[in-house]
């Protein structure tokens, strides 16, 4: 399943809270989000909440630069397009995948960090619309 | 249940989705007064000698101005050669030092060697920077390894310092017992308590009351009158 729908990449930016409403081209989704108003869209957020998603990207980008410094070009590409494939290997959007191929490059699988703990996917306590779930991920919604 | 509004499943790791509700029950508050979290109000103390290091905590704990723990234990595992005193929210140093300590068992797992103090406070530095000082954990690290013995000392937001000696804390929501840990190369005596506090509560008398104290002045019985609406019955295959 190549097909990777426009929205679905938005994700990988970086999110401004309540700049971008979640609608098709930019206007507020009324049946999905409810009434916008800019009350919402003022509501504080906690100081980590961003730095805390963004941690994993930021992350990678300092150390391919600096194994762009070291190394040369090659070696972040190499590394960049073992990642892309690791990342590829998932099972269908509502279903829960283990990430092993990813965990290992990364180094993940071992060491234990809050979110090995804390909020595990496998136990949320909300489960979505299969249905609409792969619409998203294919850009159909 | 499935809700049609969620789009992916959820990240693992912290959740940010309460702060708005918190922010909002701040309001209603008015003044100071949401419930603060268990809190260490501590003494801690440690100290490098010629053949090891001796840490040292009082073991109260208190939330705002009530003793939530009489017998609270601030001087944490590690490591089987590295102890750490905690001071600041009772669940953040103990979550914390939880993790710092798997991560150093699967380190020595996998490596086949004993964990270094240094990479105990390697790990401690680089967690609590990234979380900027929002996981309140105030920690005196001290153990013997095979380069020495090392007294290190970690603040919330990530601040890393080596002393010989070092106290932290000393503040009136200390008290309670004493405990001592004292690591040296051949192993780790942890003395659970050393002193205890001479101020124990000792009751006066004895608070059980006997039946009948209290006169009874009335009895009203109402009974319950059921009736049968329908019976039925199911033949149990029994083979």
């Amino acid at each position: 399943m190549n097909t990777r729908g426009l929205r679905s990449q938005l994700k990988d930016s970086v999110p401004v809270a309540g700049l971008c409403p979640q609608g098709a081209y930019g206007v507020q989704d009324s049946l999905r989000s409810g009434f916008t108003s800019v009350k919402n869209e003022l509501l504080p957020s906690h100081p980590l909440e961003l730095s805390e998603k963004n941690f994993q990207p930021n992350q990678d980008k300092m150390n391919f630069s600096t194994l762009r410094n070291i190394q040369g070009l090659h070696a972040p590409l190499k590394l960049q397009m073992e990642y892309r494939a690791a990342r590829q290997i998932q099972r269908l959007p509502f279903l829960q995948s283990s990430n092993l191929a990813l965990d290992t490059l990364r180094g993940n699988d071992e060491s234990i960090g809050f979110e090995d703990i804390l909020n595990d996917p496998t136990q949320s306590e909300m489960m979505g619309e299969p249905h609409m779930m792969v619409e998203y991920k294919l850009g159909l919604l | 249940m499935a809700l049609s509004n969620v789009f992916e499943t959820p990240a693992a790791g912290f959740n940010f989705d309460n702060t708005s509700r918190n922010a909002a029950l701040e309001g209603l508050f008015d003044g100071g007064q949401t419930p603060k979290p268990m809190k260490t109000g501590t003494t801690i103390a440690g100290v490098v000698f010629k053949d090891g290091v001796v840490l040292g905590a009082d073991t109260r704990a208190t939330s705002s101005e009530v003793v939530a723990d009489k017998m609270c234990a601030k001087i944490h595992y590690i490591a089987p050669n590295i102890y750490c005193c905690g001071a600041g929210t009772a669940a953040d140093t103990e979550k914390t030092t939880d993790l710092l300590s798997s991560n150093l068992t699967i380190f020595s797992l996998n490596s086949g060697r004993n964990p270094r103090v240094v990479m105990a406070v390697n790990i401690l530095q680089d967690m609590l920077y990234r979380y900027r000082g929002q996981i309140g954990a105030n920690l005196i690290l001290g153990g013997v390894d095979c380069t020495g013995n090392h007294l290190y000392t970690v603040g919330p937001y990530g601040s890393v310092n080596k002393v010989p000696y070092l106290s932290m804390g000393i503040d009136l929501g200390s008290g309670n017992n004493i405990d001592i840990c004292v690591i040296t190369r051949q192993g780790v005596d942890y003395i659970r308590p050393y002193q205890v506090s001479e101020y124990k509560d000792n009751r006066k008398t004895k608070y059980k009351y006997r039946p009948g104290t209290t006169p009874v002045l009335t009895e009203k019985v109402v009974r319950l009158k059921l009736e049968v609406v329908q019976e039925s019955m199911q033949r149990m295959d029994t083979a």
